[in-house]
């Protein structure tokens, strides 16, 4: 039996489907919240999203990693879906696409967990 | 489905003055003398009762006796007679020009695979891949004949049975993109039947099965398009069979160092 190479899909898929699950479960909220609600100032009250309180959320162990998951995983999910589109309708950059996709989310993930770090705890 | 509908009388004063026309747009290719194929129109007079199917040996008794196609059954089952209807893969023998008439319908040879003759595409690829699926029973240890038949619960049964209706009419690989991109790509219909096996209670395989399944030609070139299951006469949905493959080989790829029996370098 010709012998065959293992993919690598499975660690890009996993991300894909671990962003697309927390996408299809925060995002549409996220959205609303924070480009509806609170520049409008509908709902929830005034100053729910101000400095203190982000940063005061961005140093609990449980909101920094929220925030990393949120960021790192959504991009990953995007990642993947716009890499595969492009195939799709054709455009086969192969590895130019690849690290261009999956560059851009190694980038995000490794500058928020940065961030998220250097905010403190 | 379509709702039938109500066959013509034949008792009609002027029968002749009802016969209805269709124009077939047929996509032909003769190897020996074609740069490429070409459409050819044929004025075809049918009953409601005719299938696309009949349409086309209607042109093959008439017409052209050169035109080629394939096709058994006419009843859905031998899975012979697939081709693309009006950019759509369907069984051509369960497709009635009833359903398409006034308009004229084109008829082509499956998309995705290299056509051969006119209707009739080179299956050949795809039985290498129904040969590479280790497509038997392949039992967990030797059993010996004392031992009797394997007992199996309907619960057992109803794993699997489902994948075990494909007809092997190569429409879900007309309708896949990904197979369309990267023909080495094992496909819906392998993969279900693949599936079948590694699903049945009797079977010991998959683990042997999984360095196709997780290799560069396996589930991962699918994007969940979905469109072979639509397609599929006998709703296999291999697209299902694809899919929870990939979640079966994302656990191999991960897991292999916990366990390691089998799977793909
Ligand atoms: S899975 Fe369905 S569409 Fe594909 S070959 Fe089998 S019967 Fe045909
Ligand atoms: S002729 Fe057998 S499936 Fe159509």
């Amino acid at each position: 039996m010709k012998t065959r190479k293992r993919s690598n899909a499975p660690i890009f898929w996993g991300l894909f489907g671990a962003g697309g699950m927390l996408a299809a479960l925060f995002g549409p909220m996220l959205v609303f919240i924070t480009g509806v609600a609170i520049p409008l100032g509908l709902l929830l009250p005034a100053g729910t999203m101000s400095y203190p309180k982000m940063l005061a959320f961005a140093q609990n162990f449980i909101g920094k990693g929220f925030i990393f998951a949120v960021i790192s995983l959504f991009l990953w999910h995007a990642a993947h879906r716009i890499f595969h589109s492009l195939h799709e309708i054709g455009i086969h950059a192969g590895f130019g696409a690849k690290l261009l996709t999956y560059g851009v989310a190694l980038i995000g993930t490794v500058v928020s967990a940065v961030v998220l770090l250097r905010v403190g705890f | 489905m379509v709702p039938l509908v109500k066959r013509q009388t034949r008792k009609g004063k002027h029968p002749m003055s009802e016969q209805k026309i269709i124009e077939i747009e047929v996509l032909r290719y003769k190897p020996e003398s074609d740069q490429a194929p070409h459409s050819e129109v044929y004025k075809v007079p049918f009953t409601d009762d005719m299938s696309v199917l009949q349409g086309v040996q209607y042109i093959k008794d008439n017409f052209d006796g050169s035109l080629t196609f394939r096709w058994s059954c006419r009843m859905a089952i031998c899975g012979s007679c697939g081709m693309m209807i009006n950019g759509i893969p369907k069984l051509s023998c369960e497709s009635f020009l009833r359903d398409y008439y006034p308009n004229r319908i084109t008829v082509e040879a499956l998309a995705n695979f290299p056509i051969e003759k006119d209707l009739v595409v080179d299956l050949s690829g795809f039985i290498e891949k129904l040969e590479a699926i280790q497509p038997y029973i392949i039992p967990k240890e030797p059993r010996t004949l004392e031992q009797g038949e394997y007992i199996q619960t309907p619960e057992q049964f109803s794993q699997y049975i489902q994948f075990t209706s494909c007809i092997n009419c190569t429409l879900c690989y007309a309708a896949c993109p990904q197979v369309g991109l990267n023909p080495d790509f094992i496909g819906p219909a392998a993969m279900a039947l693949l599936h079948r096996y590694n699903m049945d209670s009797r079977d010991g395989g998959q683990a042997q099965r999984m360095e196709l399944v997780a290799s560069e030609e396996g589930v991962y070139n699918c994007s969940a398009v979905g469109y072979c299951s639509e397609v599929c006469p006998k709703h296999v949905d291999p697209g299902n069979a694809v899919n929870v493959n990939k979640i079966n080989a994302a656990k191999d790829y991960f897991l292999r160092f916990l366990s390691p029996k089998g799977g793909a370098q």
